[in-house]
């Protein structure tokens, strides 16, 4: 930066070269170009989500009649129906299950992985690199694999159409991408105030509520909020476990609806994704600092 | 921490080895083995040697256009989603007043897009007079029949995750902005323009994190289901039907336990030979600061 502004003071005190004028102008360009392209790009990505914000306060009909977002003859006549459903429940029931589900696995999520990836940044213990390794493995590990056994034993068990095979399995730590994410986190903070409060007579477990979770706060505040909207987007874990409509969340709930209203009641359905959708929305933009944060520490799916 | 058993951080990792073993090894060898037998759930599960897997690869018609499918899907839409991620990102790394905005931007699809709401949305977007075929008509082109025509109806799909290459982009950019930026300039200097820049200082710099997006994106690709679970229903002609949609109808619509985990263990075998590829080949091309081969 020193280098730049330095040439940047040589030019004020003599008048600028040709070749400085060429460059400053081909700086200029290509700042335009730049500009011109992510505005178009980001208008594209955004424009089927606004689309579907307008469209979901259109009729039917015109719905497949017109391409801009205003509507014609604004309704929330799809949001009152669709919010009815087509069983004896209404949406909000729904909204409800999914939040019985989300929050008992967040808060397990937080607090296994917070105490394992201490366990593993600041201790040393037998099988320590081998147990690492595995955190990496069953990073890459494609459910696919593991999945059939995990429904049997749950059904083994008597928990299907339960929360409990989508609570418990978090609540051990299995989620490996928090955990890593957590452990590398931890490994930059310095251990000069954990080892203050140890010669204090600090326990290993006052220590890590009093002096780590403090320092660990945004990462912590990154995995449950990525973990909410992982919960609240999953739709094969509740399509595996859940069978009873009383149970379903969001996600079946609205497959149900488009397999109930299909062909007719598009408004309806496109009412209630865009409920669905706000939840994780108004998540995002409160919080978008931890998501933006977590994913360039840790890396992320999505 | 001097004084502490050195069994003392084992109860910190407790929670994780209890359910590793529990809900991760005990079902992978579970369904290994599993793989080996015919269970409907209603018997006890029975042996039946290599029969699963020969019918597999020897009869099974569904296995052959679903495997294809996949590979087809996993090569396409990889590489284009990484491709646009690193490209946006590239036009992103530059010294803009609102590179937060669109970074936000582009990311909000990532963000939704596992959502069945955005699922939805594009069956809608991509139906006969939806969205996307009212704009072609607009500019006067012709309607496509997305979800009528085998090699269109995959293509929604990948074009719904290309979508969402947002979190690709946000590594990608954090690794550009991480370059030192002495670097350019001294590749200015000795003459260097913007396209041999790219190519021969960022783009080496950065293939860790390449390397990291290909990876994870890879994995990810071959499992896909929700896209045509919802949007296509693996039609027409089973031309998006990807291997986990026939392994989850296996598994949990015939309850055939032990076929669908052989299916399982194909698509298994395949993600995991691809990655050890990957990894091997790393040496050849991933750069990391500090080592000193490079």
């Amino acid at each position: 930066m020193a280098h730049i502004s330095e040439v940047n003071v040589q030019a004020a005190a003599v008048p600028p070269t040709e070749i400085e004028v060429k460059l400053r102008r081909q700086r200029r360009i290509s700042a335009t170009l730049r500009y011109g392209l992510l505005v178009i790009v980001g208008l594209i990505m955004i424009y089927p989500l606004i689309w579907m914000i307008g469209a979901s306060f259109k009729t039917n009909a015109e719905m497949f009649s017109s391409a801009g977002f205003w509507p014609k003859e604004p309704t929330i006549q799809g949001y009152i129906d669709g919010w009815k459903t087509s069983t004896p429940y209404t949406f909000g029931h729904f909204f409800l299950n999914s939040l019985w589900i989300v929050l008992p696995k967040v808060i397990g999520t937080a607090i296994s992985c917070t105490l394992v990836a201490y366990g593993f940044a600041r201790f040393d213990f037998p099988g320590k690199k081998i147990l690492f390794v595995t955190v990496i493995a069953t990073l890459l590990l494609p459910n696919v694999v593991t999945r059939i056994p995990q429904y049997l034993l749950f059904r083994e068990l008597g928990w299907l159409d339960s929360f409990l095979p989508l609570w418990v399995p978090s609540a051990f730590a299995g989620d490996a991408f928090f955990v890593f994410m957590v452990i590398q986190f931890l490994r930059a903070i310095p251990r000069d105030m954990e080892e203050a409060a140890r010669v204090d007579g600090a326990s290993t477990l006052q220590t890590l509520i009093y002096i780590v979770v403090p320092m660990l706060a945004p990462a912590i505040i990154s995995v449950c909020l990525f973990q909410f909207m992982w919960t609240m987007n999953d739709f094969l874990g509740p399509l595996i476990y859940i069978s009873s409509v009383e149970n379903y969340p969001v996600s079946l709930a609205l497959k149900l609806s488009i397999d109930t209203t299909e062909a007719f009641n598009w408004n309806q359905i496109l009412a209630m994704s865009v409920l669905t959708l706000t939840p994780s929305l108004i998540v995002f933009f409160m919080a978008q600092k931890y998501f933006i944060e977590g994913i360039s520490s840790g890396g992320v799916k999505g | 921490m001097g004084g502490d058993s050195k069994f003392l951080g084992l109860w910190y990792v407790a929670p994780y080895v209890i359910g590793l073993l529990l809900f991760t090894a005990f079902p992978f060898v579970a369904s290994f083995f599993l793989s080996f037998t015919d269970y409907d759930l209603l018997s006890r599960p029975e042996w039946v040697g290599t029969k699963n897997y020969e019918k597999l690869f020897t009869r099974d018609r569904t296995f052959d256009k679903s495997l294809k499918v996949t590979l087809i899907y996993v090569f396409t839409t990889v590489p284009l989603k990484l491709t646009f991620a690193l490209f946006i990102a590239v036009v992103l790394n530059y010294r803009l007043k609102a590179i937060n905005l669109f970074r936000t931007a582009y990311y909000v699809p990532s963000i939704l897009g596992g959502s069945i709401a955005i699922a939805v949305l594009w069956r809608y977007i991509f139906a006969d007079t939806g969205l996307v075929n009212m704009m072609i008509e607009g500019f006067g082109g012709d309607p496509i029949n997305w979800f009528g025509e085998p090699a269109n109806a995959l293509f929604t799909i990948t074009l719904l995750r290309c979508w969402q290459f947002g979190s690709a982009m946000v590594i990608f950019l954090a690794a550009l902005q991480s370059v030192d930026k002495s670097l350019y300039e001294a590749a200015a200097i000795d003459g260097a323009g913007p396209w041999s820049i790219f190519r021969h200082v960022t783009l080496p710099l950065i293939t860790p994190v390449i390397f990291f997006n290909l990876i994870m994106q890879t994995v990810q690709a071959f499992q896909e289901f929700n896209g045509p679970y919802i949007i296509t229903q693996g039609g027409p002609l089973k031309s998006t039907y990807l291997l986990p949609l026939y392994i989850y109808d296996e598994a949990f619509k015939s309850f055939d336990m032990g076929y669908a985990s052989a299916i399982a263990w194909v698509l298994f075998s395949i993600i995991m030979v691809l990655t050890l590829i990957a990894f091997w080949s790393s040496k050849k091309w991933v750069y990391y600061a500090g080592d000193k081969r490079s």
